[in-house]
């Protein structure tokens, strides 16, 4: 019987070049932090070992770790940021189930990726979309026995049953919180509800505890994706002030037990929407988010006193990192003795990072520590040097100098995203 | 000074091992030579990879005898993690400064803590550039497929920086267990066909397969996950250095990548709208500026714009979508077939029109020519988008308290979004400034309405206009 003649269909390859395109800007590309899992023992592949591996890197700098594409990039909803926005005139295309997971074995088996990141743009019903999500995983994880890292986007309006099966296949849920402020979600996705993500941010990260809790008592019990739930921001396409977006992040940290907050430089987009700024927000600005995103994690800064960092209107400096702007604020908290002072004392030295705290305390039990030798254990003992005490060192005339901050900020040069995955 | 000592103080021994990465070998030796208390500077340690030139042939071969009952060497547990690592790497002095840390730690058992000892920072930074390529080898592998007589085989070709081949195999095991592969290197060779671990000798490039199909997915793939609006080739240098690129199929794109970058972002920021700078002060003002807009298709068309009218501090605005064939032709709004419709309805719930200011969403005329005949179009989401810098700019100077919009392309202007007016008719919403908003139909679309389905519409429309007229005279008290 004839066909009737139906539009070319695309080709794999032009597929996922729009499918790809259409998932890159979601910053998250992490592949770490969930259970060790190799494929000894299995009739597939796959291994997880705590630590994530980047396959590559782009020149954006960015990591490549998982294959991080769209399902479809049809969408019924019109967010404003979004290359995929319903309004938008880019090139349309959708992958089926199946071809994603024949894609994903195909790249992992020549070592290429750690995993899968999937996303979809919602069509038919969020619950349809969220559906379409979950077979992928299954097909991999049933059918394929694989092993490797799955990272499911959730959609928060779905069916919360859906919102639930898909922990069980997936290493990592997460929600987009997308804006820091809910005006800003209002005037720029508004078909998006603040109260629906948080929602379903809660339920997820009920699911993950009570799933946790199970296993403690019977060894069984299934995993409810082990390593958490993530979300993003997207930082410059709204008014909110790095104040605003330090606190934000610090509740999401704190009502949600998310693992990471991605912030997201707002990046100029093909056919953008009239309503967005047309300049991009500096990458540094992103940079030092990040950066005081870890003082609060790693180096015990209440949210507030990364606050006090920013300036008069709310922002932290572009031209110095937010530990020194901090120290330069408080200044009659130093100079701190690193022969004496407790661990916490010590990471609120700038230019002291986790790893040079560590050898300092380890090594002060062995000797009275010099200037000499702090250098040995850090990367810049000039950028040190005025906040210490040493065994032969210090530094009276130096923490009280005004023009401080030109003595040891850095000179003008080109930064590297350290923070960013 | 023990006796034993005196007599080997002058000697110097030769230690071969049997593999650069001879862990086992190192480690049986270190200890006879601890327990013979042979020092640092007397030994020379040499393996098939390594070949110390100096004092070679003169050292003894054969190990000292340890005496009877010597007490076994002290070694802390983080020391001993320290030399399996640092053992791997490819400096030849690694042996000796291993051995000078053992020797140290008889006599300062914590020794590995003094992180600002120079031997400690020696053995830390040796271990943390194994434990870099060995990170770098399970990410930078790459495999190609070629088919054997008994199925798929995948083949890879590395140049790891350090011995650290035999120790990295078990990662890939542990990965590709169901798989049949080999890991070809320079400094040996892995093969496994899914239940033994076989070594190969050295291998070289002309070993491995030359490409593979699914290289060019990956190519894609690797292309469209890179952002051009954020360019940062140096934090990519950082991680993935020159020296891996040569092995990695998607390496060879990146130079176009880098290259074509700004160009990309520049065409993105050009065609997503232009700098719009300051609006005019004045509504006449806007009126001037609209007439010269050519930031959509619409206003390049050689077409008159139309502004909104009406009286400067109107209680209502009503917002239209756009001008039809008339109202282009005599510059203002609602004067066609629809605006009559309009008037008549207004009059019937009470509204003077012209006591509100009547407006479009967009302000150029959209249409398909026909012969002689202009069909209307319906302007696109973008379009209105684009259009809504104007209607913003009438709002905040004309500061209605409610606004009217007719029809979804009206709705959009105001709100932003794609709206179903028969869902949101009826209701009020919020607009940011604190004025209401009220959702209906447009006149013209009850104009091509038949029959039954009109009167209906036009009752709801009706009813919608009696509502906004009961508010509009709340608010006016």
């Amino acid at each position: 019987m004839p066909q009737p003649a139906l539009p070319a269909q695309k080709t794999i390859l032009e597929r996922l070049e729009i499918l790809a395109d259409a998932a890159k800007y979601d910053a998250s590309c992490a592949s770490s932090g969930t259970t060790k899992r190799t494929s000894k023992g299995g009739k597939g592949i796959g291994s997880t070992e705590g630590m994530g591996i980047c396959h590559a890197y782009a020149p954006d700098g960015r990591c490549i770790s998982l294959l991080k594409i769209l399902l479809t990039n049809h969408c019924v909803f019109d967010c404003h940021y979004c290359i995929n926005r319903k309004s938008s005139n880019t090139r349309r295309a959708r992958f089926t189930p199946q071809e994603v997971v024949d894609l994903t074995l195909s790249f992992y088996r020549r070592n290429y990726i750690e995993g899968l990141f999937l996303s979809s743009g919602i069509v038919k019903s969020s619950s349809h979309t969220m559906e379409q999500l979950i077979e992928v995983a299954r097909i991999l994880r049933e059918e394929h026995d694989f092993r490797g890292y799955i990272h499911l986007k959730t959609i928060p309006e779905a069916d919360p049953e859906l919102v639930a099966r898909a922990g069980l296949y997936a290493d990592r849920v997460s929600i987009n919180v997308e804006l820091p402020t809910v005006a800003g979600l209002t005037r720029l996705a508004p078909d998006k509800s603040a109260t629906q993500i948080e929602g379903a941010m809660t339920s997820l990260k009920d699911s993950i505890i009570e799933a946790k809790d199970a296993r403690k008592r019977f060894r069984h019990a299934p995993k409810f994706a082990p390593a958490g739930q993530s979300t993003q921001m997207i930082v410059g396409a709204d008014a909110a002030t790095d104040a605003d977006i330090v606190g934000r992040a610090s509740t999401l940290y704190g009502n949600f037990g998310l693992r990471r907050v991605y912030y997201s430089a707002f990046s100029p987009i093909p056919d953008a929407s009239a309503v967005l700024p047309l300049k991009r927000p500096p990458l540094m600005r992103e940079h030092r988010l990040y950066q005081s995103d870890w003082l609060m994690r790693f180096y015990g800064y209440a949210p507030h006193e990364v606050q006090q960092a920013a300036g008069a209107d709310g922002m932290l400096p572009l031209d110095i990192d937010p530990k020194l702007a901090w120290a330069l604020q408080f200044r009659a908290d130093f100079p701190v003795d690193v022969n004496r002072a407790p661990r916490e004392r010590l990471l609120r030295v700038p230019g002291l990072g986790v790893r040079a705290v560590n050898a300092i305390i380890a090594a002060r039990r062995q000797r009275r520590l010099r200037l000499e030798d702090v250098g040995k254990l850090t990367v810049s003992v000039a950028k040190v040097r005025p906040f210490i005490i040493a065994e032969d060192w210090r530094p009276v005339l130096l923490t009280d100098r005004a023009d401080l901050q030109n003595l040891i900020a850095p000179r003008k040069s080109e930064q590297l995203e350290l923070f960013a995955s | 000074m023990t006796p034993f000592r005196a007599m080997h103080s002058a000697e110097a021994f030769c230690v071969s091992l049997a593999a650069p990465d001879d862990f086992e070998g190192w480690r049986d030796a270190a200890r006879r030579l601890i327990q013979a208390d042979v020092p640092p500077d007397r030994i020379v340690w040499d393996s098939p990879a390594d070949h110390s030139a100096d004092l070679f042939a003169q050292g003894e071969r054969r190990l000292p005898a340890p005496p009877a009952h010597a007490p076994q060497p002290r070694a802390s547990r983080d020391f001993v993690q320290y030399a399996k690592s640092a053992i791997l790497h490819s400096d030849s002095k690694r042996f000796s400064l291993i051995y000078r840390l053992l020797w140290r730690l008889q006599a300062k058992p914590r020794l590995m803590e003094d992180k600002a000892d120079s031997d400690v920072r020696s053995i830390d930074e040796l271990a943390r550039q194994v434990r870099r390529d060995i990170h770098k080898m399970r990410a930078f592998v790459r495999f190609r497929v070629i088919e054997e007589a008994d199925g798929e085989r995948y083949v890879a070709w590395f140049e790891p920086d350090h011995h650290i081949v035999r120790s990295n195999a078990a990662f890939f095991v542990r990965r590709f267990t169901t798989m049949r592969w080999s890991i070809l290197t320079p400094r040996g060779s892995m093969h496994w066909d899914g239940e033994i671990l076989q070594e190969g000798p050295p291998a070289t490039r002309a070993d491995a397969p030359a490409g593979d199909p699914v290289e060019a997915l990956w190519r894609k793939y690797y292309a469209s996950t890179f952002n051009p609006a954020r360019l940062k080739v140096g934090a990519m240098l950082k991680e993935m250095p020159r020296r891996y690129w040569k092995n990695m199929p998607e390496t060879s794109l990146i130079p176009e990548l880098i290259a074509g970058a700004q160009a990309r972002e520049a065409r993105m920021v050009a065609a997503g709208g232009q700098d719009l700078g300051e609006r005019p002060a004045t509504l006449a003002g806007m009126a001037e500026a609209i007439r010269s807009c050519r930031r959509c298709a619409i206003g390049c068309t050689g077409t008159n714009s139309v502004m909104g009218e009406g009286p400067q501090t109107p209680v209502l605005m009503i917002v239209g979508e756009q001008p039809g064939d008339t109202e282009e032709q005599q510059g203002r709004p609602f004067i066609g077939p629809a605006g009559q419709l309009l008037r008549a309805h207004l009059q019937d719930a009470g509204i003077a029109i012209e006591q509100a200011y009547v407006t479009n969403a967009v302000k150029h005329f959209k249409f398909a020519p026909r012969g002689k005949q202009r069909l209307h179009q319906n302007p696109t989401a973008k379009e209105i988008d684009v259009c809504r810098w104007w209607l913003d700019g009438e709002r905040a100077l004309i500061r209605p308290r409610i606004v009217l919009a007719l029809g979804a392309s009206a709705a959009r202007g105001l709100l932003g979004r794609t709206v179903s007016v028969q869902k949101e008719r009826g209701i009020p919403n919020l607009l940011e400034d604190g004025s209401e908003l009220w959702i209906t139909t447009h006149p013209s679309y009850l104009l091509r309405l038949q029959d039954h389905g009109r009167a209906e519409e036009e009752q709801k429309f009706a009813n919608d206009l009696h509502r906004v007229a009961a508010r509009v005279s709340e608010l006016s008290r």
